[in-house]
């Protein structure tokens, strides 16, 4: 039996395959999904009663179902209705409409926290509501968005990983093959867990600086 | 023609009516400062006055143009009015500069380059030019109400209201705001001010209104109403806020 660091340099490059397919699965999703969220946030604070009706059922519907139920149903359900997807386009819309409904709770918290003093100011200047939302009530918004919105992205990289169900060859899905040719799973699985730790840690740190930088708020010195 | 007309304004919310039929005017140049207890409306008669609260029943009119109207466009017509709030209410992701700015930018449709020069030039005038680059959690309360005064008349407003624009500042605070409110008055502004600054009432009010249980019980010249109202309820008020606020200032 060769050592853990044998091992690991032979099956790296193989995870390292799988982590580029967890990447861009996350970033469609959170692409998608920040977007779609922020739509349904401020239909739930701006829409009339359909639009709000609409995104309060959207939010309901894929919070209170399994995202597991959500991505097998993408990729195995819809093909009867003649909606054939690839698994990695599959997984990239289920995720990403799962992670929309929660992104939406977030943005509407954030654009209700805006004091209300400000968005008054705003319509005694003269400003259309649309011109509020996205001259006043975004731009505060988006920067107070940034901490949940920063676990969010974090949750979906390691959620990403329920996409080996309908065969996306990402990371774990690699590490369970290496398990099964090796014989080796306690490596294999330690080694993609440590891949998620990495990409999770820089993850953190940059949503971090992000949040530092566009900060406004009372700043030291 | 006057500038400002309201006739016969009522408001309730729920049960509770607030104002019961006020009538008064403005005319051009024309300062009037409204005093009465809390509660007794006169907030949302300001309110009512740019339509941030409709009125349930009665009429306005700014500058000839009926404000109550439905199908009045109230955008621009609160472009043409300047408001100062209590909590000063700047945006605070926005410079003091880019706060007198965005008005002009995003509703007026001024290029950046000339707001920028037209808001600096309002910053000076409220001897703020200093802190232009400063977010308002950088300012003091008496700076913040500065800039929001200079966001109102960068708009160049034909009338401006102020609602207890000193009410929320710290009492050394105080002066600087009430002074650069002076300045306006006398360069010719027409204001509309809710306060209980009796000073800044003696210095330069046209007339005082005071308003109680949503009426406007008593008017007057300010050396006639604060030294010798006709009221019981005026003369109860006048000496509760003397006794509060003191009889002068600066």
């Amino acid at each position: 039996m060769t050592g853990f660091f044998d091992f690991a340099l032979t099956y790296l490059p193989v995870l390292f395959e799988g982590t580029i397919v967890t990447l861009e699965i996350w970033a469609w999703c959170m692409l998608g999904g920040t977007i779609l969220g922020l739509f349904l946030g401020l239909g739930r604070v701006y829409g009339n009663k359909s639009i709000y009706a609409l995104s309060t059922g959207y939010i309901e519907l894929f919070r209170g179902t399994p995202m597991l139920a959500q991505i097998l149903f993408v990729y195995f359900g819809l093909p009867e209705i003649n909606i054939l997807l690839s698994p990695i386009v599959a997984a990239s819309i289920a995720l990403g409409m799962n992670t929309a409904a929660y992104q939406a709770e977030y943005f509407r918290g954030a654009i209700r926290s805006i004091e209300a003093g400000q968005v008054e100011a705003a319509r005694a200047l003269g400003m259309t509501q649309t011109q509020v939302i996205s001259n006043i009530v975004l731009p505060q918004a988006l920067r107070r968005v940034i901490p949940q919105w920063s676990n969010e992205a974090i949750l979906l990289l390691k959620y990403s990983s329920i996409a080996f169900v309908i065969g996306v060859p990402e990371l774990m899905a690699r590490a369970q093959m290496i398990g099964y040719s090796t014989f080796r799973f306690f490596d294999a699985f330690l080694l993609a867990a440590f891949i998620y730790l990495m990409i999770t840690s820089i993850l953190a740190q940059c949503l971090h600086m992000l949040d530092k930088r566009v900060s406004v708020l009372p700043r030291a010195g | 023609m006057c500038l400002l007309k309201v006739e016969d304004v009522y408001k309730s919310y729920g049960d509770f009516m607030v104002l019961r039929g006020i009538s008064f005017q403005l005319e051009k140049g024309e300062i009037k400062v409204i005093i009465g207890p809390s509660g007794t409306g006169k907030s949302t008669l300001l309110r009512c006055l740019n339509g941030l609260t409709s009125p349930d029943k009665g009429k306005i009119w700014i500058d000839g143009v009926e404000v109550t109207d439905p199908k009045t466009n109230i955008n621009k017509i609160r472009s043409n009015i300047g408001f100062v709030f209590q909590s000063f209410n700047l945006f605070a992701h926005l410079t003091a500069l880019d706060n007198v700015c965005i008005g002009l930018v995003k509703v007026k449709g001024m290029k950046k380059s000339e707001a920028r020069l037209l808001a600096m030039e309002e910053l000076r005038r409220v001897g703020l030019e200093d802190k232009a680059g400063a977010y308002p959690a950088e300012l003091s309360g008496g700076q913040q109400q500065r800039v929001s005064i200079a966001r109102a008349l960068a708009m160049n407003p034909k009338l401006i209201l102020f609602d207890e624009p000193t009410s929320a500042l710290d009492p050394e605070l105080i002066g600087e705001v009430l002074n650069v409110m002076i300045d306006l008055a006398k360069g010719g502004m027409t204001m509309l001010v809710v306060s209980h600054e009796i000073g800044f009432c003696r210095a330069v009010a046209d007339e005082i209104l005071f308003l109680d249980e949503g009426k406007i019980i008593e008017k007057g010249h300010p050396s006639v109403l604060l030294t010798n109202p006709s009221y019981k309820r005026t003369k109860e008020f006048l000496h509760k806020i003397i006794e509060l606020y003191g009889e002068e200032r600066d």
